[in-house]
């Protein structure tokens, strides 16, 4: 079963790039922009089918190595 | 005096790091990551370097490999463990120091000598050095030293901060710090200062001809402080 999880920086995290992007689609003309934060996006295939347990496996696998827990948060997104 | 130099693959600095030991005096083993078993040693080095390629985070990988728990546990039992750039970065991603290092501020890679200014000297890598300014070289894209304010306030109290960027008179202003980190940090200590981690390579200083021997003094000292 695919899991997907989706990584943030924290709110009061600066975020160069994020700024710097934002920036850039400013120069393109994309006015309408408050703010810009890059994050990362995992797709999982995991050999279990349940999908509580999972879930379960790829939150584990986000707090012990897809995410910096001092900066950044994680958030399971979608079982499918 | 044994130490050993890990070598994780991306690194890039441990070979550096072996002449500049040997050079001082130190009996080293170059040992891989995918070892269980760390040899006798009085020092382990993380070298710098891009390990694993810097994937996912700088240093995340590379803080799950083999060699690593063998490391921690050496750490854990008071052993002196000391990592540069890219180990300064192992030791974060693996909990030995606190914090994290981020993107360098103005996304630019850094190359260039800076001077920093000693903070701390009661412990064994600082003790007896004459000396409070160094000028060492820095290489990084990723050496923007962050926590969080608790954590700071923490590594305060505990007076954790090893080095700060300063300026050749060693004053630690904003106009020093070349990557944005916090107060100007340039490395830590743990809590029990047998660990340390700091973005600058004293590695590359131990030869006049080729930059300078700000590095020498430093690995002169710390060898005679372990002996």
């Amino acid at each position: 079963m695919k899991i997907s999880a989706i990584i943030t920086l924290k709110k009061d995290v600066l975020d160069p790039q994020g700024k710097v992007i934002h920036k850039t689609l400013d120069g393109m003309g994309f006015k309408d922009v408050n703010g810009v934060r890059q994050g990362k996006y995992f797709e999982i295939d995991v050999n279990e089918n349940d999908p509580t347990k999972a879930r379960g496996l790829v939150e584990d696998m986000c707090k012990k190595l897809l995410t910096n827990l001092v900066i950044e948060n994680y958030k399971i997104i979608e079982t499918q | 005096m044994k130490s050993s130099v890990i070598t994780f693959p991306g690194s890039n600095c441990d070979r550096d790091m072996d002449v500049a030991l040997k050079k001082f005096g130190f009996n080293n083993k170059m040992v891989w990551h995918d070892d269980i078993e760390l040899p006798k040693s009085d020092l382990v080095v993380l070298p710098g370097g891009f390990s694993y390629g810097d994937y996912l985070r700088c240093g995340s990988m590379a803080s799950k490999s083999k060699i690593m728990q063998s490391v921690i546990n050496f750490a854990k039992s008071g052993g002196l463990v000391m990592g540069i750039c890219n180990g300064f970065q192992i030791l974060v991603e693996s909990g030995l120091v606190p914090g994290v290092l981020l993107r360098n501020k103005y996304l630019e890679f850094i190359c260039k000598n800076v001077f920093v200014k000693i903070n701390n000297k009661d412990n064994p890598y600082f003790k007896n050095l004459n000396k409070e300014v160094f000028e060492l070289h820095i290489a990084h894209n990723e050496g923007n030293y962050f926590c969080t304010r608790d954590q700071l306030k923490e590594i305060e109290d505990n007076n954790q901060i090893a080095i700060y960027y300063c300026n050749d008179n060693g004053e630690t202003k904003e106009i020093s710090n070349p990557n944005g980190s916090i107060n100007n940090i340039a490395g830590i200590f743990n809590k029990e200062k047998n660990v340390l981690g700091m973005m600058p390579h004293p590695e590359r200083m131990i030869d006049q001809s080729l930059s300078g021997e700000d590095g020498s003094i430093f690995f002169k000292n710390l060898i005679n402080n372990i002996k």
